[in-house]
C-alpha cells in the first residue's frame, strides 16, 4: 500500500534533495496540524490566538517547502497532493511533532524542544547553496524566532511557577525527552546534502540546541531526565500510533471529496 | 500600453484586506513591476509565510489592473529577499497610527531569547506606559498590547527584521 515512488529509490542528488525537503516540510505540516487542534480550546483567549498564529506560520512554511519538493520531484504532483494524499509511511516528520497535545504544558514543551532545534537549523540553512531553500529558511527564521521566544517564556513561567505547573511541565519533559535525539537523525541523505553545501551540519545544530534547552531549563528549574532511552523512526516513515489518527483527520476532506477545492 | 509609474499609482488603490488603510505599495510587498509589450508582470513578497491575505492581494491586483483595461497581468510570489517591516513606507506608518494600530518601532531585533518586550506608544493617547499582552495578535503580523494610562487594548504591528 505504500507509494514507493515517494521514497528515495536511488541516491541521486534529486531524490536526496526531495527527501530532505519533505522531512522539513512534514515537520512543519504535522506540528501545524497538531497545534491547530487547539483552535477554540486554548486555556485563555490570547494563547488560543498565539497557538493558531504559530500553526499558520508552520502551515505556510510547509506550503513553501512542499511546493518546492513537488518542483524538485518533477512528476507533476502539487504541494497539496504531497501534503494530503500520501500514506503514513511516506511522511517523514520526526516523532516529536506528532505527539499528542496533552495539556498546555505538554504542548508548550513539545513546541519549545522543536523551536530550539528549528531556530539554529534555519539560521544555518539560510547559507545553503540551494537558492530556494536559502530563501525559505531566511523567511521562516524570522517567524521561528518569535515561536521560540513564546514557548521558552512559557516553559520558564510554568516550570518556575506553582507546584502544580512545575509538576506538569516536568512530567511533559520526562515524557517528550525521548523524542529529542531524533531531531538530529543523520543518515546518508543528510551527509550527501551537507557535502554538497545544500544541507546543514546537524552535529553543530545539536550543540546549539543543547545550549538553549539547558539555559531555559535552568531558569525554569526543570531537570533533564537521566533515563536517556531514545526513540526514532519518523525520518524513515515509521511513526507512533498517534500518526494514523492525525492523518485520518487531516486527510478527511481530500479522501472524501477527491480534488475538492475552496 | 501604460507605463510602470502608472501601475504603481494604480496599486496605491489596492489595500491589504486585513488592514484596509494600508495599500500594498505602502505595505512594501510590491517588489518589482515590469511592463512588457502586451503583458504586465508584478512581483510580490509575503509578509509572513502563512499570510492568508496574499492570495486575496494577488486577485485584487489583477482585478484593479483589469479596471484600467490591462487584461494581461501576472503576479508572481517570491520569498527572497524576505520582507521586513522597514519596507512599510512613512505614509503607511502614519495611516496605521491613525487607524489605531501602533506602527513598528524602529528597534533592533527583539525576537531573541530573554529580551524585554519593546516599549510601544499607545495609538489612542500616545502614552508609552503600555504592556505587551501577547506576542501574537489578531493577525500574524501584529502583537497585542494594552495602554496602562487610557486602558485601551490595541494592536502593534510587530517589527520584523
Amino acid at each position: 500500500m505504500s507509494n514507493q515512488s515517494n521514497s528515495p529509490m536511488s541516491n541521486s542528488p534529486t531524490s536526496n534533495l526531495f527527501e530532505y525537503i519533505v522531512r522539513m516540510g512534514d515537520d512543519s505540516l504535522i506540528l501545524g496540524q497538531r497545534l491547530s487542534e487547539w483552535c477554540g480550546h486554548g486555556p485563555i483567549l490570547e494563547e488560543d490566538i498565539a497557538m493558531t498564529n504559530i500553526a499558520l506560520d508552520l502551515i505556510g512554511q510547509a506550503t513553501n517547502l512542499l511546493e518546492y519538493a513537488a518542483k524538485v520531484e518533477g512528476k507533476g504532483r502539487t504541494a497539496d497532493e504531497i501534503a494530503f494524499l500520501r500514506f503514513e509511511r511516506d511522511y517523514k516528520n520526526c516523532l516529536l511533532v506528532e505527539q499528542l497535545n496533552g495539556d498546555f504544558g505538554v504542548t508548550m514543551m513539545r513546541q519549545f524542544l522543536f523551536d530550539a532545534f528549528r531556530t539554529p537549523f534555519f539560521e544555518s540553512l539560510q547559507f545553503s547553496k540551494d537558492e530556494q531553500l536559502s530563501a525559505i529558511a531566511a523567511k521562516s527564521l524570522k517567524e521561528t524566532k518569535y515561536h521560540l521566544k513564546h514557548s521558552s517564556e512559557w516553559i520558564i513561567r510554568l516550570g518556575d511557577g506553582t507546584v502544580e505547573s512545575h509538576e506538569r511541565v516536568q512530567g511533559a519533559l520526562d515524557k517528550l525527552w525521548r523524542y529529542t535525539k531524533e531531531l538530529f537523525y543523520n543518515d546518508a541523505v543528510d551527509v550527501a546534502l551537507l557535502e554538497s553545501g545544500v544541507g546543514v551540519d546537524l552535529n553543530k545544530i545539536q550543540l546549539q540546541w543543547k545550549l538553549t534547552v539547558e539555559q531555559v531549563f535552568e531558569r525554569a528549574k526543570l531537570t533533564i531526565p537521566t533515563n536517556n532511552w531514545q526513540f526514532e523512526g519518523g525520518r524513515k516513515g515509521l511513526h507512533s500510533e498517534h500518526m494514523g489518527f492525525l492523518l485520518a483527520e487531516m486527510q478527511y476532506m481530500q479522501r472524501a471529496y477527491p480534488g475538492m477545492e475552496w | 500600453m501604460v507605463n510602470e509609474q502608472e501601475i504603481w499609482q494604480l496599486l496605491e488603490g489596492v489595500f491589504d484586506p486585513e488592514i484596509p488603510v494600508l495599500s500594498v505599495v505602502d505595505l512594501g510587498v510590491i517588489r518589482k513591476i515590469e511592463v512588457g509589450e502586451d503583458k504586465v508582470n508584478i512581483t510580490i513578497t509575503p509578509t509572513y509565510s502563512g499570510c492568508p491575505a496574499m492570495q486575496i492581494i494577488e486577485q485584487q491586483i489583477i482585478e484593479k489592473l483589469k479596471e484600467s483595461n490591462i487584461q494581461h497581468a501576472e503576479v508572481e510570489l517570491v520569498l527572497s529577499p524576505a520582507w521586513t517591516t522597514d519596507w512599510i513606507t512613512e505614509k503607511g506608518k502614519k495611516a496605521l497610527l491613525e487607524f489605531g494600530i501602533a506602527p513598528p518601532e524602529n528597534e533592533p531585533d527583539k525576537s531573541v531569547l530573554f529580551a524585554e518586550p519593546v516599549k510601544v506608544g499607545c495609538p489612542q493617547c500616545g502614552s508609552k506606559n503600555t504592556r505587551l499582552v501577547s506576542q501574537f495578535g489578531s493577525t500574524a503580523c501584529k502583537a497585542h498590547y494594552q495602554c496602562k494610562e487610557c486602558l485601551e487594548p490595541f494592536d502593534y504591528f510587530k517589527c520584523l527584521k
